[in-house]
């Protein structure tokens, strides 16, 4: 018997091993899970890495108030079909003050309801490993991530003091205080997590599918009308026909016209696309290096 | 959908072309989309800058370098590819090594203007040393050559100079212009003398290697435990295992059957590397993280010492005959390089005299580890064939080794072993609970009528160690007598039960190695309860410094890694830490009946491995 196994069989495998690994050397992990279709993938290789058991290690959320309703009523059922412990940390617990885009621009909003968010709720449970849903393909300063991201005891990342990885062996020794960022889908692309997706029939957020949805249109963007929004002079949102690429806050999350509305369609859709999966994301595009920025400072 | 995977790994410096090759496999695939081309094209200086595609990091674009090793991916209808970028100058060992370290494909630039260059020579041994055998030249830039057909055949035949010193290399290759996409997708009218396919096609051909002809090994990452399935998990590093398959299992040399292998919701019949998997057993063995499965008939060597290639990560020295930890497989063991064979010089392939290994070199080294790697040579089995070295103080990756020959010791009088013995350690801080905890499972034990007996730390400082102070020195040497002895009580047959602070990792693990059967009782309760207690008055003196170099205060304790039993003396009763211990020892001694009921079968094997 000799065959090769298929480029999703194969990623299957390696992101497998990475979760077994943290599973076995880490004192206390736990998966962050932001509902979106990434989080799906990783959530079902964990079922597969540790079936028949549940994954050994709770899932977090870090909930910013300005996410979809739909993600977290897909969040809880998910949750609690597969009996998992999730742990929802609410970000306005760490402010004081009124917090959102418009008032502090997306740089800062960000670096408050989603990192110091984050950081914190690391810190509070203790967790030496956090799995995280990161692609290398999302974003030019992720191509040089390591499956095993270190950070010091303040959570920060810096580019140039990473542990060299090779093979498949992980390093994992942290001092006390200090963590792993672990990114098992690694090496798999956009492409790949739907193509997964489809073969695996795994649920996802019905915000990816196409269909009419009331939206802001101001000039090429569809922002979302589901939180309020600080409206222009003459602006009223309309029912347009669209979906969601990738998921995150509404305000920073545009929707992208489309009438795809299967798994199927996605994936054309895809593979006919000119624009970048995040090019409808507003946090990447306020400077030129932001997401670095973001990630020195402890952001996933 | 069904692709396969293929993983190449580059190497160039900024002005052979290689991020603009990069760019253009990318851009000419369709992998590149238009806001990210957008992005490049308002920082470009002159027109669409490609090399400006796969640019990384904020600080390497101001000093106009790359830095590390980047990940691309782009695919055809045939193929994905995953390419590790790494730069060809700064710390170009360590990160050419780490790119190479999974690729089966390497993929080196020449500026045919230049020809070969030393770094062409580097990038070409690293590669092979990682063990790549498939190797892509591209001689770039042709158009600034007048796509001369010589001076390609020229540098074709320089680097086959080279080639000759790397045997089983298989190498293409290609006449290009990187800028303009000549034979990187497309081939090229320009260079109508050349016939071959451009440098995409070549790779869309190229086989994947999986090690699937190898003999069959998994080491065991994890165990899955549910209401009586119990699963040993584990990502198959080579060869094909099937259902009903005879396997050993490494180290305790059993002979096992695979009985299943569930896979989520379906059940395998057989599986391949490179999947993970978890494999059920017909058989009753107690196997954990860390244990091989392997073909038995084609089992790994074991391996005490060995020959090693070492790449040095860490820019602080290598410091010989120190502890490193070495993790190979899922195993993690404590060892040391003893001695520096040579160094190699990358540029000239010529061993050199070495007596240091420093950032950036690679030498061959002797190795010894205090527990067995069970292993292969890395030039038959990359994924059994590896390892990398971590600094036990700093934790970081200071080394990857790639194991060249095993060194097997001298033969040793043939042991004689009776009947089932066991040592079981304490260890922990003064005032933890080891002597009390220890006197109540030796009660226990007798009366359940085992053969026991008891090393109590204090009690041997009084004749065996009588005279050793608490140096470092001192204390180990202790703590190998103790060792020596327990391992003397355990060959006849004897539960040893031991009860010393020994503060130091390497020695316990050390120990642990030499005793066939042995426990670890981790006694653990944090420093300010001991101190509390503080049962013999010492850490008072200690704290008053009439005491000198006391665990703890002055002195470390480095605590166990995985120790197989812990107690927390502060938070449980000694009910539960002593009913704890002893069943530990019992389902121990019910495992090693096990293995004396088992046929002569066995017995061959453990023959078999140990030669």
């Amino acid at each position: 018997m000799s065959r090769t196994l298929s480029h999703l069989e194969a990623l299957e495998a390696e992101s497998i091993h990475i979760l077994r690994e943290v599973a076995a050397e880490f004192s206390n992990p736990v998966m962050l899970y932001s509902v979106g279709k990434d989080s799906s993938v990783m959530l079902r290789l964990a079922q597969k890495a540790f079936y028949p058991s549940k994954p050994p290690f709770p899932l977090l959320h870090v909930d910013t108030s300005f996410k979809f309703r739909e993600m977290i009523a897909f969040r809880d059922s998910v949750a609690a079909n597969l009996g998992l412990r999730l742990i929802v940390h609410s970000s306005m617990e760490d402010t004081t003050e009124e917090t959102n885009p418009f008032r502090l621009g997306t740089q800062r909003c960000c670096a408050v309801l989603k990192t110091g968010a984050l950081l914190n709720a690391l810190q509070k449970d203790g967790f030496d490993a956090a799995i995280g849903g990161a692609r290398r393909d999302e974003e030019k300063s992720r191509a040089k991530e390591r499956v095993y991201s270190f950070r010091d005891t303040l959570g920060q990342w810096d580019p140039k003091n990473q542990r060299p990885e090779l093979w498949n062996i992980y390093n994992g020794r942290v001092n006390k205080g200090e963590s792993i960022r672990v990114f098992p889908l690694s090496n798999w692309t956009e492409i790949d997590v739907w193509e997964y997706i489809q073969i695996e029939n795994i649920p996802i957020v019905p915000l990816y599918f196409a269909r009419e949805r009331r939206m802001l249109v101001r000039g090429e963007s569809l922002i979302p009308a589901e939180h309020p929004l600080p409206m222009m002079p003459g602006e009223e949102p309309v029912m347009v026909m669209c979906r969601l690429r990738s998921l995150g806050c509404t305000y920073c999350t545009g929707a992208v016209r489309s009438t795809a509305s299967t798994v199927e369609e996605i994936i054309q859709e895809l593979r006919m696309t000119k624009k970048s999966e995040r090019e409808n994301r507003i946090i990447d595009h306020d400077q030129d290096s932001s997401m670095e920025q973001k990630k020195r400072e402890g952001y996933f | 959908m069904s692709q396969e995977l293929l993983r190449i790994s580059t190497a160039g410096s900024v002005d052979d072309g290689k991020s603009t090759l990069i760019g253009r496999l990318l851009y000419d695939s369709g992998g590149v989309y238009e806001d990210q081309l957008q992005a490049v094209r308002r920082v470009s200086r002159n027109g669409l800058d490609l090399a400006l595609l796969t640019d990384g990091l904020r600080s390497e674009r101001e000093q106009g370098i790359t830095i590390d090793v980047a990940y691309r991916y782009f695919s055809t209808p045939r193929r994905k590819f995953i390419i590790a970028d790494t730069p060809g100058h700064e710390q170009y060992t360590r990160n050419m090594a780490t790119g190479a370290s999974t690729a089966s494909v390497a993929l080196i630039l020449i500026d045919a203007r230049k020809g070969v260059l030393p770094q062409t020579v580097r990038h070409a041994s690293i590669a092979w040393l990682l063990g790549i055998r498939q190797v892509v030249v591209v001689i770039n830039k042709m158009d600034l050559v007048g796509f001369s057909e010589q001076t390609f055949f020229a540098i074709r035949e320089a680097f086959q100079r080279v080639q000759s010193t790397l045997p089983d290399a298989q190498v293409y290759f290609a006449p290009v212009v990187a800028t303009e996409g000549d034979n990187v997708t497309q081939r090229s009218e320009r260079i109508g003398w050349f016939k071959g396919p451009s440098v995409l096609e070549y790779l869309e051909t190229l086989p994947s290697e999986e090690n699937i002809d190898a003999p069959f090994r998994m080491g065991i990452q994890y165990v899955i435990r549910e209401d009586g399935h119990r699963g040993y998990a584990g990502q198959i590093a080579s060869g094909v295992v099937k259902v009903g398959d005879t396997l050993l299992a490494l180290p305790s040399r059993r002979v096992v059957r695979v009985a299943s292998i569930p896979y989520y919701n379906k059940e395998l019949l057989a599986a391949f590397a490179p999947s993970s998997v978890s494999l059920c057993l017909a058989d009753h063995v107690d196997l954990g993280r860390g244990d091989i499965l392997a073909d038995s008939d084609h089992p790994p060597e074991v391996a005490r010492a060995f020959r090693a290639r070492i790449v040095w990560m860490s820019e602080k020295a290598l410091a010989l005959n120190c502890p490193y930890l070495f993790k190979h497989l899922s195993q993690t063991v404590y060892g040391e390089i003893e001695e520096i064979h040579s160094r190699l010089d990358v540029t000239t392939l010529t061993e050199l005299p070495a007596h240091a290994l420093e950032f950036n070199d690679i030498a061959m080294v002797k190795a010894k580890t205090y527990r067995p790697l069970f292993c292969d040579r890395y030039a038959h089995n990359r994924k059994t064939g590896s390892f990398i070295v971590i600094d036990p103080d700093t934790n970081q990756t200071v080394g990857a080794g790639m194991i060249d020959a095993i060194l097997h010791q001298p033969a040793t009088l043939p042991r004689a072993t009776y009947g089932n013995g066991l040592t079981v350690w304490f260890t922990g801080l003064s005032s933890a609970g080891k002597s009390t905890l220890s006197r109540e499972v030796y009660e226990q034990l007798i009366s359940k009528g085992h053969r026991v007996e008891l090393l109590d730390g204090d009690e041997v400082r009084k004749h065996l160690s009588h005279g050793l102070g608490f140096s470092k020195e001192d204390r180990n040497e202790n703590v190998r007598r103790i060792g020596f002895v327990a391992e003397l009580l355990t060959r006849h047959g004897v539960i040893t039960l031991v009860s010393a602070i020994s503060p130091y990792r390497n020695v316990r693990e050390e120990i642990r190695e030499r005793i066939a059967n042995f426990l670890e009782v981790y006694v653990n309760a944090p420093l300010s309860v001991c101190e509390g207690r503080d049962v013999k008055g010492l850490y008072r003196k200690a704290r008053s410094g009439s005491l000198p170099q006391f665990t703890g205060i002055d002195d470390p304790y480095e605590e166990p890694l995985s120790p197989e039993v812990e107690c927390r003396t502060d938070l449980e009763t000694i009910v539960d830490s002593v009913s704890r211990i002893v069943d530990a020892i019992e389902s121990r001694l019910a495992c090693g009946k096990v293995v004396n009921k088992n046929s002569v079968q066995t017995e061959e094997r453990v023959i078999d491995v140990s030669l």
